[in-house]
């Protein structure tokens, strides 16, 4: 898909089916620069989570993702990045 | 016993069976008989020769789990996890008022989260290894149900995991108590297991031992003449195991102690030595300073396999004489829980004591020939001080231990 | 009645390039890696494509054809590593009595690569949910219960005493061997055979731990792979093996004359209570579980000659390891000798602590201790003396020997020469 963009649903969907989600966190509120650690996702969560973004759109993540990317803006602007898209989220 | 040892006391019960979700629906429907076995519903059983199972009923997890919990846990993490709040609850102990190096977790596993692996191998030989979950690393794994109580609950005190099959569940007890004599000061242990998926189905085949019985009335008859092997379960129990003077600080409500426990393995096949439960017997009672008529009850391994159930007759007759103590198997309600039978036993034996009433062997006629005064139709109401449970593995664990009433 | 002690009489070890005690020692002295890469399948479509392998060939050791095709490989392992520390040891099983004698075996993930292959087959490479029965082997039940594992060794060593699987991940081989030593000093047993092992080169294994980058993608330099303590180090290299023990109680082994190798000093475990796969930097539990240990030895952490460390080599694990020696053995960590012999022959997880256990007891039989392989840049948060390199000649009387495990499990043991403590 050339057009193939990334947006914070698909990540909140992604966390959801792999990780679940925290019930203390409103996730329908502002969470762009919430960082992954408030939103009760660890780094066993995000390699989860970056294991299944790779598969869904077919790429390759960098090992340093998981650590370096600390909030969900970034992870949707470094997943863009791979999909070939500046699109924010 | 040398006095001076801590006892180590029960003061919390979390049971998760197939006849009763929770400690007091197992009671109702186990002092009255009432059988929790039936057709396997986790999957279709019909093309495999064993169709019966004891599936724990009406058991949601995602209400009583938070959700990041649900995606990396098996189906029997899910169980012991809720059956340790339970116990906690029971018990009275909120673990985060307590110091955590004070408190230890020492569960029994048989054949780890199953089901969990079965997903995951599949994935994996399906579409491809990079489609194995994260979670894959540990969520199957022999010791994760010690790991996630003690992450649940802030427990960092001595813990630990054994595995002997079915006599590992009393293993685990024996290995709480041991740390409750060394100086900690409570102990979640026990058991809680499941393999009730296609994979560990065939596998339990394998090991030959599966009654393919349809009836569930019938199916699992331990001492009958008709007995033809067992129908498994899921489930067990896990109990809050303290120091009694700790208890007795915060006045806890005790429902018994362990107070003896012994263990052995049978010989290696064609040595023509005696088998090692009648051994294990011994020890225990020696362990508890009493003899063989301080024993009320047994509950018993029950294995149903004709040349075992021969085995556990003969020891307990060689102990206690023909006839000599009543002998009951509830288990006979929920299947062969294989790691949590014999905490539910021991949960079992405390509730009992509690009562005064010994629940039924639910089976068929038992044969005679085995000189047993087996516990059959009606529970029997007697005084409970002290009971025997013995728990058996494949391959020649034999371990037992003995509740008293606090 | 003063306390029970316990000592090792006898060792066997079967490792990666090093089959035996012998072959074993003569690996670590050397400083040889037995990293390579993987032989076992096709590793291509992973990312960590490197293992420590062992050219294992059960027959030459020993096990009948029956043996072999009831045992996972891992059970195969320990049951040769369990005959021969029962030679080691001189102990005439015949001699004992049974039920006096019991069996601890560790393993983390018991029969995986049983079970992985006979998987494949009854689903039919991963098609039938429903997985069909009439493919399945006689002994699958064995790989179903690695307690089996115990159950083999029992049988192999005449063992009727207490017997059980001790399984708490990584540091299953040190909790194996500390459980053992436990029911010896309590009474419950005189003579214990315990050890641990684990076989886990599978697909299912390389894939979970790729899923979580915990294993090194260093493919292209198998050999220099496993790189604990350096700081270039970027995941562990997995291993196999089993080491195994005769566990005595010190007067019934002084009694027959036997050699004794080290005394169990002192054994605890602690659980993090944090992460089934993180690790806080602190190490405070790790060092928790020292302390305990040194207290239960009654011996001060200034005793201790050598400590073989877990030191996996990911980035989390040393820098945790490190910070945990610090913490309980005060100044005396950065003059103490620290070395990981992961670094030679890879991580078998819940077989690695019997045999750093193993290498330990050689330490102090040799007065070596065993270097840390391909450690040649410096981790500014890893700066205690790991021997890089080369085996070092070095009075080793007191070891510490640590593990840390998925589950959150961290433990400690301590072995001394039994005249290091006053009884």
């Amino acid at each position: 898909m050339d057009n193939q963009t990334f947006t914070l649903e698909d990540l909140k969907r992604i966390l959801r089916e792999g990780a679940g989600a925290d019930e203390s966190v409103d996730f329908d509120g502002d969470i762009l620069d919430t960082e992954f650690e408030d939103l009760g996702y660890e780094s066993l969560a995000l390699l989860e989570t970056c294991g299944r973004i790779e598969r869904e759109y077919a790429i390759t993540l960098d090992d340093s993702v998981v650590g370096e990317v600390r909030t969900p803006r970034r992870m949707v602007e470094v997943v863009n990045e791979h999909l070939g898209q500046t699109a924010p989220a | 016993m040398s006095t001076g040892t801590p006892r180590a006391v029960v003061t919390g019960l979390g049971i998760t069976a197939p006849n009763g979700l929770g400690t007091e629906a197992y009671w109702a429907a186990t002092r009255v008989g009432k059988s929790g076995i039936g057709r396997i519903t986790r999957f279709d059983p019909s093309a495999y020769p064993a169709r019966l199972a004891g599936e724990v009923p009406g058991f949601t997890a995602s209400e009583h789990l938070p959700s990041r919990l649900m995606a990396q846990t098996d189906h029997m993490t899910r169980l012991a996890l809720v059956a340790t709040d339970w116990a906690l609850a029971d018990a009275g102990v909120v673990p985060a008022d307590l110091p955590p190096y004070s408190m230890g977790v020492v569960t029994a596993s048989s054949s780890g989260g199953f089901e969990f692996g079965q997903g995951e191998l599949q994935k994996l030989w399906a579409e491809g290894s990079q489609y194995v979950s994260a979670y894959q690393s540990f969520a199957w794994f022999y010791a994760v149900n010690s790991g996630q109580i003690s992450i649940r609950n802030g427990m960092k005190g001595p813990s630990g995991v054994v595995v002997s099959d079915q006599a590992g569940g009393l293993d685990a007890l024996a290995q709480a108590r041991r740390q409750i004599r060394k100086g900690t000061r409570l102990v979640v242990s026990g058991s809680v297991d499941a393999s009730i998926c296609p994979w560990g189905w065939v596998a339990q085949l394998a090991g030959g031992r599966l009654s393919t019985g349809d009836d569930p009335g019938t199916a699992y008859a331990p001492f009958a003449p008709s007995a033809a092997g067992h129908v498994p379960g899921e489930g067990g129990a896990i109990l809050v195991v303290e120091d009694e003077a700790a208890a007795a600080e915060r006045g806890a409500t005790v429902y018994g102690h362990l107070a003896g426990y012994g263990s052995t393995f049978d010989p290696a096949p064609g040595s023509g030595r005696p088998p090692g439960l009648r051994k294990a017997v011994e020890l225990a009672l020696d362990d508890a300073g009493l003899a063989p008529g301080d024993i009320d009850v047994v509950f018993a391994d029950a294995a149903a396999v004709p040349e075992l159930d021969r085995v556990e007759a003969e020891a307990l007759n060689a102990v206690f004489g023909p006839r000599g103590v009543p002998v009951t198997a509830p288990k006979t309600m929920t299947g062969r829980l294989y790691s949590g039978a014999a905490p539910l036993d021991v949960a079992t034996a405390l509730l009992a004591m509690r009562e005064g009433l010994v629940p039924a062997t639910v089976t068929v006629e038992p044969d005679p020939g085995y000189d047993l005064d087996l516990v059959t139709g009606q529970p029997r109401v007697m005084t409970v001080r002290h009971a025997l449970v013995l728990a058996r593995g494949h391959g020649g664990f034999n371990s037992a231990a003995v509740v008293g009433a606090p | 009645m003063s306390a029970r002690r316990v000592v090792i009489t006898g060792v066997g070890v079967t490792a990666p390039d090093g089959i035996g005690v012998k072959n074993f020692w003569g690996l670590l002295t050397a400083g040889r890696t037995a990293t390579r890469g993987i032989t076992f399948f096709d590793p291509s479509p992973f990312r960590s494509r490197v293992a420590a392998e062992i050219d294992f060939d059960p027959e030459a050791h020993g096990l009948g054809p029956q043996e072999i095709r009831r045992m996972d490989r891992a059970a195969q392992l320990a049951v040769v590593t369990a005959r021969e520390a029962v030679a080691d040891s001189g102990l005439d099983p015949a001699g004992a009595d049974p039920y006096r004698t019991g069996v601890t075996i560790g393993s983390a993930v018991g029969a995986t690569m049983g079970l992985d292959e006979e998987y494949r087959v009854v689903s039919d490479g991963g098609r039938l949910w429903q997985v069909d029965p009439a493919y399945t082997v006689p002994h699958l039940y064995n790989y179903l219960v690695p307690s089996s594992f115990a159950a083999e060794v029992a049988w192999a060593v005449g063992a009727e005493g207490p017997a059980t699987v001790v399984s708490t991940g990584c540091t299953s081989g040190i909790d194996a061997v500390g459980h053992a030593a436990e029911l010896i000093r309590e009474g419950s047993a005189d003579v214990m055979v315990a050890g641990a092992t684990d076989a886990p080169i599978s697909p299912i294994t390389l894939a979970c731990f790729d899923a979580i980058k915990a294993t090194t993608p260093r493919n292209d330099d198998a050999e220099h792979a496993s790189r604990p303590f350096d700081g270039t180090r970027n995941g562990f290299v997995l291993g196999e093996g089993s080491a195994v023990f005769v566990l005595e109680e010190l007067e019934g082994a002084r009694s027959r004359g036997a050699h004794i190798y080290a005394e169990i000093a002192g054994y605890a475990s602690r659980c993090n209570a944090f992460h089934m796969t993180g690790l806080r930097p602190d190490g405070a539990e790790m060092a928790e579980a020292i302390r305990v240990a040194l207290q239960e030895a009654r011996l001060d952490a200034e005793t201790v000659d050598y400590v073989n460390a877990h030191g996996s080599g990911t980035k989390q694990n040393d820098r945790h390891e490190t910070a945990a020696l610090k913490k309980s053995l005060g100044e005396h960590a950065y003059r103490t000798p620290v070395s990981s012999i992961k670094s030679m022959i890879g991580h078998s997880l819940g077989a690695i602590g019997s045999i750093e256990i193993a290498a330990s007891v050689l330490a102090m039989e040799h007065h070596v201790v065993p270097p840390t392989a391909n450690l040649h840049t410096p981790d500014p948060e890893c700066d205690l003396d790991y021997v890089p390199l080369t085996a070092r000649e070095h009075r080793t009387d007191t070891v510490l020997t640590v593990g840390s495990g998925f589950g959150g499990f961290q433990s400690a043991m301590v072995l001394a020469r039994p005249e290091r403590r006053a009884a």
